[in-house]
Formats: C-alpha cells, sequence, structure tokens
C-alpha cells in the first residue's frame, strides 16, 4: 500500500468513528403509547435497562417487628418524631436507616459515640429528625405524585450519607470578571440539563423560587403575553433536566405536536405537575432551612444547602426503584395527616438592595406609614442620587384577570406612594411591570400577593 | 463511460491565465497575480484569482472582522480567557441578546451592548457585501440575479435579528450569536409559539427547501446524463436545441409526463432556493405578532386533526379546586 493510499485510508476509518462515536450499541427498543403517527413512542436499550435494573434494586425488608408494646415516646427521650410507633418498630426503623443512609459509619453518624441516644450533639441527628418529618410529610401530604409506594430514605439515600443527586445554586463556570463574557445563565456544556447549552441553573428558579414555568401561550392570537424566547430556555433546561433524571423523552408527559395541551398529554403529566409542588416544597420547607447547620464542606459555592431535584429520587429511572414499594415494609415511614396552615401574611424580606413586601387577600393597602422593610431601600436612594428603584407589583391567581392586574398595579403604586411620602421623587421610583404579574399557578398564595422593590 | 460518472471533474481547461474584461472608470485594480490549482481544477475552475475588493468589500470585510471579534472575545472572556476551554467549549459559547427587560433601549455593554454592536458590524458587513456582489455582477453586464437571492437569505437574517424583535419592542427576542446556543434558541422559539411546524409559511420554506436541493439535484443529474450530447452547452441550447435537450426533455415527459426547458428550469431553481428564505421570513415575522400559538391557530382553522384519545383524559391540575400548589 503506497503512503499516499494508506493516509487516504487512515482518513477513512477515523472518519468513520467519528460519525458512529455518537451511536448507542443495539438492539434498541421500541413501544408506541399513543394514537399512531404521533410518535409517542418509548425506547429503551435491553443492555443498559439490564445494568440499571440490577443497580436500582430495593433491599431486603427487615422481618417485621413483634406486635404490641409500648409506645416510643413512654421509653425514649427527645424524641421529637416516631414518638408514634412501638419501641420495637422505632429501634427497627433505626436500624433499617442505618443500612440506608451510613452503613459504613453505622449509628455513631448521628447518635455521638459514649453519650446519651436523646443527645443532639452531632448535627447529622438534627437533620435525620427533619428529614424523618420531611418523609412522612412527602407520604401523607404529596400522595398526587407519590402515590402509596410512598419514598423512604433509601429512594433517595442508597447507602449514601448525602444523596448521590443533590444541587446547590450554580454561579455556573468561571467568567472574566469585566465587561464582557456575560454567560447570561447559559451557554455552558451542562451536564445536568442533557449538555445542551440551556441554562445551567434551572433549579433555582423552578424547584426553590415559584418561577411561572408555562410559556406557550394560551390563546391563538397575540394577547398581553409577553413571556419570551429566553424564558422559555429556561423552562427547556428544567424539562431536558426531568426526561434525563427519569430516563424518558418528552413523549412519556407530552404529546409534542402541543406541549401545553392537557388533553393531549399522557397521565404522567399530571404526576409530574405534582412531582415539581413536591420538590419545591421539601426544597423551602426542609432542605433550605437545614443550610444553616451543616458544616460549611456540605455547602454550595454560594453557602447553600444541598437540595432536591428529580435525580434525587428518581436517578435516572422512570419510577425510582423501578415502583418498589418498600414503604409498606416500614410503617414508621408513612406518618399522619397534617391539616394546611391558615393564609396568612408572610413577613417582609429584607436586604440592603432588595425588598418584598406583602399584601393581604385583595389589598393593596401599605402595612404601615413607612414599613421597615423599605428603610433600608429609602436609605439605599438617599446615599446614591444615581440610584433608582424599580418596583414591581404582582397577585395571585384567584380571582378575576382584570381585576387582579388592577390590583397588582395598585400595589405597586401604594408602594411608590409611600416612597414619594418618604422624600424621595417619583422619577427614581420606577413602576415596572413584570413578565407576569401573576405570581403563581392557582388558587390564593400569600407569597404571591407581593411587591418588589430593587435598587439599581 | 465511467468519464461522466466521477464525482469530480475529469476535465480541465488549463489556459493562459486570464485578468477579466476591462474594468469601468472608477473601479479599483483586481489584486493579485492569477495562478492555476490542479486541485481547484477538480472541483471547479483551475484559475485562482485575481480577486476584485473595492471599498465595499474592504468595509465588508473590516465590520465583518469587528463583529467577529466582539463575539470571539466575548466567548474567550466567557471562560475566563482560557485558550484551551475557549476550543473545548466553542459549540457550548455564545453573545447573547439582551434580557428582555431592556426593551428596545441600549443596554449596558455586558447585557447585551456588545451583542448589539456586533449585530450592527455584521450587519453593515453583509449589506456592503450585498452592494458588492450587486456592483460587481453589474460591472460585467450580468445580470443581478445573485444578489437578489443573496438578498432573500439577508431579508431572513435581518427578520430574525433586527425586523421581528423591533416589532415585539425587545431586542431579547433575537437569535444569539453562537453555534448550539442558536440551535436551543430555534427550539424555544418554536415551543414558546405552540409548534412553528402549523405555521403554513414555515411549511413553505421547508416545501421549497426540499425543492430547490430536488430540483438541483434533478438538474444537475440530467445535464452531467447529456453532456455526453453536448448538454452542457446549456446556453447554446436554450434557443438551439440540439439531441442533448430534446433528450433530456423526452427523458422526463416519459417519467412524469412534463418536462422543464433548458432555460425555465433555472428559473424553477432560482425561484425555489430564494422563496425558501422569503415565506421563511414571512412566517418567522408572523411569529409573536400575528400568532401566538400555531398549534392553536392551526386548530382554529382545521390544519391540525383531531386524534382519538388513547389516554384517559387528564384535566390541568393547576385548575383543579383546593390543590396545593
Amino acid at each position: 500500500m503506497s503512503p499516499r493510499r494508506q493516509g487516504w485510508v487512515t482518513a477513512a476509518v477515523v472518519l468513520l468513528a467519528v460519525l458512529v462515536s455518537g451511536c448507542e450499541r443495539p438492539p434498541p427498543e421500541s413501544v408506541q403509547r399513543g394514537y399512531r403517527g404521533l410518535g409517542m413512542v418509548e425506547f429503551w436499550n435491553p443492555r443498559t435497562l439490564a445494568t440499571q435494573v440490577s443497580a436500582n434494586q430495593a433491599p431486603e425488608a427487615l422481618p417485621p417487628a413483634p406486635a404490641g408494646g409500648p409506645p416510643a415516646s413512654a421509653v425514649f427521650k427527645n424524641l421529637k418524631v416516631l414518638g408514634d410507633v412501638s419501641v420495637t418498630e422505632l429501634t427497627r426503623t433505626m436500624v433499617a436507616m442505618t443500612a440506608w443512609v451510613a452503613p459504613q459509619q453505622g449509628c455513631a453518624y448521628c447518635h455521638a459515640a459514649g453519650e446519651d441516644m436523646a443527645a443532639d450533639t452531632l448535627y447529622t441527628k438534627v437533620v435525620a429528625r427533619r428529614m424523618l418529618q420531611m418523609t412522612r410529610h412527602i407520604n401523607t401530604n404529596w400522595k398526587d405524585h407519590v402515590s402509596t409506594t410512598g419514598v423512604t430514605c433509601y429512594t433517595c439515600h442508597r447507602g449514601n450519607p448525602v444523596p448521590a443527586e443533590t444541587w446547590t445554586v450554580n454561579p455556573g463556570p468561571v467568567t472574566a470578571q469585566g465587561m464582557a463574557g456575560n454567560r447570561a445563565g447559559q451557554n455552558a456544556p451542562a451536564p445536568q440539563v442533557g449538555l445542551a447549552s440551556l441554562p445551567f441553573d434551572p433549579f433555582t428558579p423552578f424547584l426553590d423560587q415559584r418561577n411561572e414555568i408555562r410559556v406557550v401561550s394560551t390563546s391563538a392570537l397575540p394577547t398581553d403575553d409577553h413571556k419570551s424566547i429566553k424564558q422559555t430556555e429556561w423552562t427547556y433546561a428544567l424539562m431536558m433536566h426531568m426526561s434525563q433524571s427519569l430516563g424518558v423523552n418528552c413523549t412519556f408527559c407530552h404529546n409534542t405536536r402541543s406541549f401545553a395541551a392537557w388533553d393531549a398529554s399522557t397521565p404522567q403529566r399530571a404526576t409530574a405537575w405534582y412531582a415539581i409542588r413536591t420538590v419545591r416544597d421539601i426544597n423551602t420547607e426542609y432542605l433550605n432551612p437545614l443550610a444553616s447547620i451543616l458544616p460549611a464542606s456540605r455547602h454550595g459555592p454560594l453557602g447553600d444547602g444541598p437540595k432536591a431535584n428529580c435525580a434525587t429520587c428518581h436517578q435516572g429511572v422512570y419510577k425510582p426503584l423501578f415502583g418498589a414499594n418498600m414503604l409498606k415494609d416500614y410503617p414508621a415511614l408513612s406518618g399522619v395527616v397534617m391539616t394546611p396552615a391558615a393564609p396568612v401574611t408572610p413577613p417582609p424580606q429584607v436586604s440592603a438592595n432588595f425588598a418584598i413586601i406583602y399584601f393581604a387577600v385583595a389589598s393593596s393597602d401599605v402595612p404601615g406609614e413607612l414599613p421597615s422593610a423599605l428603610v433600608p431601600i429609602v436609605t439605599a436612594l438617599k446615599n446614591n442620587a444615581r440610584a433608582t428603584a424599580s418596583i414591581s407589583g404582582y397577585h395571585s391567581a384567584t380571582g378575576d384577570p382584570t381585576q387582579n392586574s388592577d390590583l397588582a398595579k395598585n400595589r405597586a403604586t401604594a408602594v411608590q406612594a409611600t416612597l414619594v411620602a418618604a422624600g424621595l421623587p417619583s422619577n427614581r421610583l420606577i413602576l415596572l411591570k413584570p413578565m407576569s404579574a401573576e405570581a403563581n399557578l392557582a388558587g390564593e398564595d400569600p407569597m404571591a400577593r407581593r411587591v418588589e422593590i430593587s435598587v439599581k | 463511460m465511467a468519464e461522466y460518472q466521477n464525482i469530480f471533474t475529469r476535465t480541465q481547461v488549463h489556459a493562459p491565465a486570464y485578468a477579466g474584461v476591462p474594468l469601468p472608470r472608477g473601479n479599483w485594480g483586481r489584486e493579485g497575480t492569477p495562478g492555476v490549482s490542479y486541485w481547484l481544477g477538480k472541483i471547479g475552475d483551475a484559475q485562482l484569482g485575481p480577486i476584485y475588493l473595492g471599498w465595499t468589500g474592504i468595509a465588508a470585510l473590516i465590520c465583518g472582522f469587528i463583529a467577529i471579534e466582539i463575539m470571539g472575545l466575548n466567548m474567550l472572556a466567557s471562560v475566563n480567557w482560557d485558550p484551551i476551554q475557549f476550543i473545548r467549549q466553542l459549540p457550548w459559547l455564545a453573545l447573547e441578546p439582551p434580557p428582555p427587560a431592556y426593551g428596545l433601549h441600549f443596554p449596558p455593554l455586558n447585557e447585551g451592548g456588545w451583542w448589539l454592536m456586533a449585530g450592527f458590524f455584521l450587519t453593515t458587513a453583509i449589506i456592503l457585501w450585498w452592494v458588492r456582489m450587486y456592483r460587481r455582477a453589474r460591472a460585467l453586464g450580468m445580470g443581478t440575479h445573485v444578489a437578489w437571492a443573496f438578498a432573500a437569505a439577508i431579508w431572513l437574517y435581518l427578520v430574525l435579528g433586527f425586523i421581528r424583535p423591533v416589532l415585539m419592542g425587545s431586542f431579547g427576542e433575537a437569535v444569539p450569536f453562537g453555534i448550539f446556543p442558536h440551535l436551543d434558541w430555534t427550539a424555544a422559539f418554536s415551543i414558546r409559539y405552540g409548534n412553528l411546524f402549523y405555521n403554513p409559511f414555515h411549511m413553505l420554506s421547508i416545501a421549497f427547501l426540499y425543492g430547490a436541493t430536488l430540483l438541483f439535484a434533478m438538474h444537475g443529474a440530467t445535464i452531467l446524463a447529456v453532456s455526453r450530447f453536448g448538454g452542457e452547452r446549456e446556453i447554446e441550447q436554450i434557443v438551439d436545441r440540439g439531441t442533448a435537450a430534446e433528450r433530456g426533455a423526452l427523458f422526463w415527459r416519459w417519467t412524469m409526463g412534463f418536462n422543464a426547458s433548458m432555460e425555465s428550469i433555472h428559473r424553477w431553481a432560482w425561484w425555489f432556493a430564494v422563496l425558501c428564505p422569503l415565506t421563511g421570513g414571512i412566517g418567522i415575522l408572523l411569529t409573536g405578532t400575528v400568532v401566538d400559538n400555531w398549534y392553536l391557530w392551526a386548530l382554529k382553522h382545521g390544519v391540525a386533526p383531531a386524534y382519538p384519545h388513547v389516554f384517559p383524559v387528564i384535566a390541568d391540575p393547576a385548575l383543579l379546586q383546593g390543590v396545593a400548589k
């Protein structure tokens, strides 16, 4: 073979290798789910599925505890959760938890060695207690998502003290801190969104905060709805994460001829809708507040604690552990029904350049003459004559849309008037109409009835 | 026989280098001494050069260079000036348009200001290049078909990056400069407006896109197939049909009952190619300005068919009473 021909052959082999490098080794299998011709098809590869199945097996249940015996609360001290089960059931649950969460470290991971079992010396014990409350809360109040299969510690932990898949606020890759190179929260090969160039942290706005996920217009012709393409990219990123975490395509939930239409979607979409609310709930109520007691090594780069997303439980499988029902063997984790608290107006949120003031239902009255939340804003504006404040009003989803739109605006103007009364010129108090003044999806939400003020 | 079935040009004409017709007064001179390349002769004319730049060409290249510099340096800054990461992440990197909150106002440099500047210089470069194409065609006494075909592509580019964003009142609606990012933008655009495949102008654009490639393949194949009868002398055969034209015409009449003529086939191909970006641009322009959800629009006008329900019909949980949010 001449050197030139050898060169051509090498080039051809390299080209061929590059061409097939993105391919998956056969044989993928498929099943049609929806009506024919709509591409409602699920794919899987038996070879990778076999690996997944063996990696997602529920551990053998411990032998059941003998019935009867005194309740644990009558025997143990400092018992704030699980007091309602028997002593033997509690001990059995503790043994199971050790195997699920800290198999290497043992009991001493939470109960400091040589100390009373009741002592709260280690932060891990405080976290574990809160996680037990969370598990019971999910199994009781989020049946719309977890059904009766429920969750146990093992659903997420799988033998790790910290679940393998968690997230913290992601500031993104290091960029030059100057006047150029703004990534706008995207444009990096982000594994959490399937290596797309989509926004790399869709979790903060959607799974911690309650930003609007729906971006598709609900009417054929244009309305006041000005959701942007950039906003769509954030939603798209969240959907990529969901798809990747569950190992499914878009068509698992959606008919892709209309992502928005519920009458064309599969029942899984409703389950996923509740999933987003479940995760938001546990992130804001259970996981975020724990950040303060975690050691710095557990914190993310911005100092927040690890939180849950779809991958935390699912780990690449459409149902965690392929739907194995572990909860039925551990009654201590199913918990009791809790009644939701009555809607109240939350206290305002304040920082040096940003404030949120909450309002009562259907009211645009600013509480007090100059609410304490606005004091730092007034100071910031008085200290910097070039600074301006933008004021945006929001409303909750209940009620008449036109009235609500006025209400959101009235709330913003009321705050503006309060600031004018505090001696600030109105031309530095800019009313900024938000993309969507409706700050929640449905019903009444105290967090939605708000005005945001930010100084720039 | 095998002569005409090779993918490369088998015959190369090597002649004394030809500098071209005399240039009109006021034109710049042509640059470079013409040379001959055997490898170029495989795919086209073996003669390389001379090139005519002119002031529009020079200005277009300078503007284009500035635009690419702004994009490239922003991408480089986004990987903290690391050349290795720049190469590795290049397909993902982008220069993003401003956030929608800035509307049509000038944003700070690092929040879309650079994007506006890059867009300005790129547009200037493209339009100057168009002027150059138009004037070079005129200088040769040619028609300006190439320039107008290029203008069709510029129309689509301007609709995406300028006209539609202005009508929507936000530069944030425009396309980012980047390889994967502009593809993600395209998918997001379709999602936001309820599936662009139900946009009839998008349908037309696709038809013209595939149609143009099909016509091009049909025409190229026909001419190659009859070139042994002198078919590559297409222009002569337009007015003086020889056996090549007759055989080609008969072939298509036999196979599909109708044939284009030696002249009209070029108009077919030109219009199909030009209508692809023209109709595509109209489709983009109507999206968000006139129609907000193409799927719902298509349902309303009987374009999208209804399919039988296979799954139990589910309601939007957000509309249910007493649902936790």
